[in-house]
């Protein structure tokens, strides 16, 4: 119990300290999962909206699998992302195992899938009410599609959030793929399950509450944005 | 209004992927790396902090410690995931040779294992020296044991040992054996946490800093000895292994400065790694 | 895929009449094996204002939509002369419906909408906005977010937006129903000049007075099928049939 409170002291104290290492670890989780995040929603909103907006055979099943997707464990998906990148993989050649960038890869395969998933169900909601009003009007589905997602872009805001929380707290594949390597490819969390291993607990939990923090950041700041945008468009 | 506001993220966006983007080709661009397979045992002690950044500081090349469980090490520079391979299973590691997935296997140090456990010691091992005898009265007490369970370097001298003994530990381990499919670090935890017995290498207990209630209960038996050994990967089975910088690496891990720097590394003023390399 | 009205084949006969705006050929109707439609046969001028009148459940809402090519008839054809081309086709209805559907924007972006859809340049769009805000009497409220107008100011908005577009045919699905009689009474003076400009207005309504006030021929449903279609003031003297004068007289019929 006084782990947690020691964590604390740990914490404040490496933050106000702006310790080194600690930037550098925390500098390069935002960055791996930030840009994950950003890909995967470009990605995500446009399978999201083109799933809620085109009707073909076989959609339902593309919806099924997607949603099942989004209960893929990452460690699961961080070793097939291994044995892609392995030297002894098919992507062997590129050489990306233990960088950031296999790293950024498995997250956007992992979060891809909940984003999809999560502006599909935004998007249907919307397309619900605008569905007579675009058949009406003649669209055409990609014009549907484009108006769609600017209609709904605080709800898509949430899903690309809920992406990143998704991210950033992800170990299990990251840890595979990038070998969490010091001054390489060592994340928070990453981090975290190593000083854990090494006992060293308060610290641990120290790291695990400054992620936190980060994150909190992270969220309010879209929220700030958000709500400042929204008061303006809507009653 | 809010589509100069939408825009503006799309920028922001863009220049955070270009700037990753240069990040990474700067990465690439940068001096010589090697990477190095190794087990979490070893970097737990603390031992690569100490003795790499001399050997950067000497060769200008970079050393990335890729810390897995010693037959992930073995597994991953199977397929070539790295240079060099620097473990603790010396019968496994000619195997590895054997079968031409490295070049030439060398000696670089050794430490010893210990067992730890409770202080109240239920298995009444109270120091003894005999590991033979230690293990057997944990069998007979039914003491909870955790293995590393993991086909490290840790658990394969456990096995071992088990086996030396005589006990068949698939047969005879009863409840009170458990294996926890982990690390080093974590598998003390999880003694800590259950106030069990476990064997340790020295160097990972000495830098563990969640000894809770748990204390060396039995250590100096000869076969508690652990090699460590240190291999290139076989560059002609894997074309793109750093096959001289990796050499440089092993020469010096092998050498001279390289054995020193491992005697100079002590911690709270034990040293928990003997050279041996008798180059 | 296909959610509207497939092109028909011009007849000899309707080459000959132009002057038809909308025309039904034998067309049924089904939801779920209930039948809805019951071979409506009509044709509706293009000119005047038309206004469809009926009890609840006599098909008019979908009888407008198949004008407007939402829904596809069972069996049977639609005709809208001149037909040749969908992309004519789809250029030339607009529809109005009773509870506005507002894009999450500001009320000028709304009307910008419709004809950045048509492919218009951002002059032309700005002219045609500003006219739009003026008939609808919205100026003041162009920059406003369209949600937060009044129910009133947003049919107001939806039918600029609807007129903005230069639809040969409008179409109006009970769009007052909901209105104050100020909205009501700006939205019937759209309708009127937007009718004198040559545009065909084809409208539900339940409000009796306001189809005296504002039709010039009624066409008359109950239970799918077209019970009369006369000029106004014959309607009214005779409407032909005893569920007509039933819902006229404000009783209720079987």
């Amino acid at each position: 119990m006084e782990e947690i409170g020691n964590a604390f002291l740990i914490a404040f104290d490496l933050l106000r300290s702006r310790d080194a290492a600690l930037m550098e670890i925390v500098q390069l989780s935002l960055w791996v999962s930030i840009i994950a995040v950003a890909i995967s929603c470009i990605i995500g909103f446009f399978i999201g909206a083109a799933l809620s907006v085109y009707r073909f055979p076989g959609r339902k099943v593309i919806v099924v699998v997607i949603n099942a997707l989004m209960g893929l464990p990452p460690v699961v998906l961080g070793l097939i992302v291994y044995l892609l990148l392995s030297r002894s993989g098919p992507l062997g050649v590129l050489g990306l195992l233990y960088t950031p960038t296999a790293m950024i890869i498995a997250q956007i395969l992992l979060i891809t899938p909940l984003v999809s998933a999560l502006c599909l169900q935004v998007l249907e909601e919307f397309n619900r009410e605008y569905d007579e009003f675009f058949r009406s009007l003649r669209l055409t589905s990609l014009a549907k599609i484009k108006t769609l997602l600017w209609e709904a872009r605080f709800g898509l805001l949430t899903v690309g959030l809920a992406g990143f929380g998704r991210a950033i707290s992800e170990v299990g594949a990251v840890m595979i793929v990038g070998g969490n390597i010091n001054h390489a490819t060592r994340i928070m969390t990453t981090a975290i399950a190593l000083e854990t291993s090494k006992g060293t607990l308060a610290l641990a939990l120290a790291l695990g509450i400054i992620l936190i923090i980060f994150s909190i950041a992270v969220n309010a700041a879209v929220m700030a944005l958000r709500s400042s945008s929204k008061v303006q468009v809507h009653a | 209004m809010k589509m100069i506001l939408f825009y503006r993220l799309a920028l922001t966006m863009s220049l955070v992927v270009f700037a990753n983007v240069v990040m990474l080709a700067a990465a690439l661009a940068q001096p010589v790396t090697i990477i190095v397979q190794s087990t979490t045992s070893t970097q737990n002690s603390g031992l690569f902090d100490f003795i790499l950044p001399k050997f950067t500081a000497q060769t200008g090349i970079t050393v990335n410690v890729v810390a897995v469980g010693t037959g992930q090490a073995l597994k991953n520079g199977r397929n070539g995931d790295g240079d060099v391979l620097l473990v603790h299973a010396k019968s496994a590691e000619e195997q590895f040779i054997k079968r031409g997935f490295g070049v030439k296997r060398f000696d670089v140090m050794y430490n010893d294992f210990v067992i730890i456990g409770p202080k109240n010691d239920p298995a009444k091992l109270g120091g003894t020296v005999g590991i033979l005898a230690a293990l057997a009265k944990i069998v007979q007490s039914k003491s909870p044991f955790i293995s590393r369970g993991d086909d490290s370097g840790t658990n394969k001298k456990e096995l071992q040992l088990w086996q030396k003994a005589k006990i068949n530990i698939v047969e005879k381990g009863g409840s009170w054996y458990r294996e926890s499919g982990s690390g080093m670090g974590a598998t003390l935890n999880i003694a800590a946490g259950m106030s069990a017995y476990t064997m340790s290498d020295r160097a990972t207990w000495l830098a563990f800093k969640n000894k809770a209630g748990l204390k060396i209960l039995s250590e100096g038996d000869p076969l508690l000895f652990n090699q460590y050994g240190v291999m290139l990967i076989n560059p002609s089975k894997h074309p793109h292994v750093n096959e001289k910088e990796g050499q440089i690496f092993i020469d010096w891990l092998t050498g001279k400065e390289g054995q020193s720097a491992i005697a100079a590394y002590k911690l709270e003023g034990k040293q928990l790694f003997f050279p041996n390399a008798g180059r | 895929m296909l959610d509207r009205v497939e092109p028909q084949i011009q007849s000899d006969a309707m080459q000959q009449a132009p002057d038809i705006a909308v025309s039904f050929r034998n067309v049924e109707f089904s939801i779920d094996g209930k039948r809805l439609l019951h071979k409506l046969n009509c044709e509706i001028g293009k000119a005047g204002k038309t206004v469809i009148m009926g009890p609840n459940g006599a098909g008019k809402s979908i009888f407008l939509r198949m004008i407007a090519g939402l829904l596809k008839p069972e069996s049977g054809e639609i005709f809208i002369p001149p037909n040749d081309s969908e992309q004519q086709r789809s250029a030339d209805i607009s529809i109005v419906f009773q509870n506005p559907v507002l894009l999450r924007r500001s009320v000028s972006a709304n009307i910008a909408y419709v004809l950045k859809q048509q492919g218009h340049s951002k002059k032309t769009i700005a002219r045609l906005v500003s006219e739009a805000l003026v008939q609808a009497k919205l100026e003041d409220r162009a920059q406003m977010p369209a949600r937060q107008l009044s129910g009133g100011e947003q049919q107001r908005l939806a039918m600029a937006r609807a007129l903005v577009m230069g639809s040969s045919i409008l179409l109006l699905d009970e769009a007052t129903a909901n209105l104050d009689p100020a909205s009501t009474f700006i939205v019937e003076e759209m309708v009127d000049v937007a009718s004198r400009a040559g545009t065909k207005i084809i409208f539900i309504t339940h409000d009796v007075r306001q189809a005296k006030r504002v039709g010039d021929d009624i066409l008359f449903l109950h239970k799918g099928r077209i019970l009369a279609h006369k000029p106004k003031d014959a309607f009214f003297k005779e409407p032909g049939s005893e569920e007509a004068q039933a819902y006229l007289d404000g009783r209720v019929i079987e």
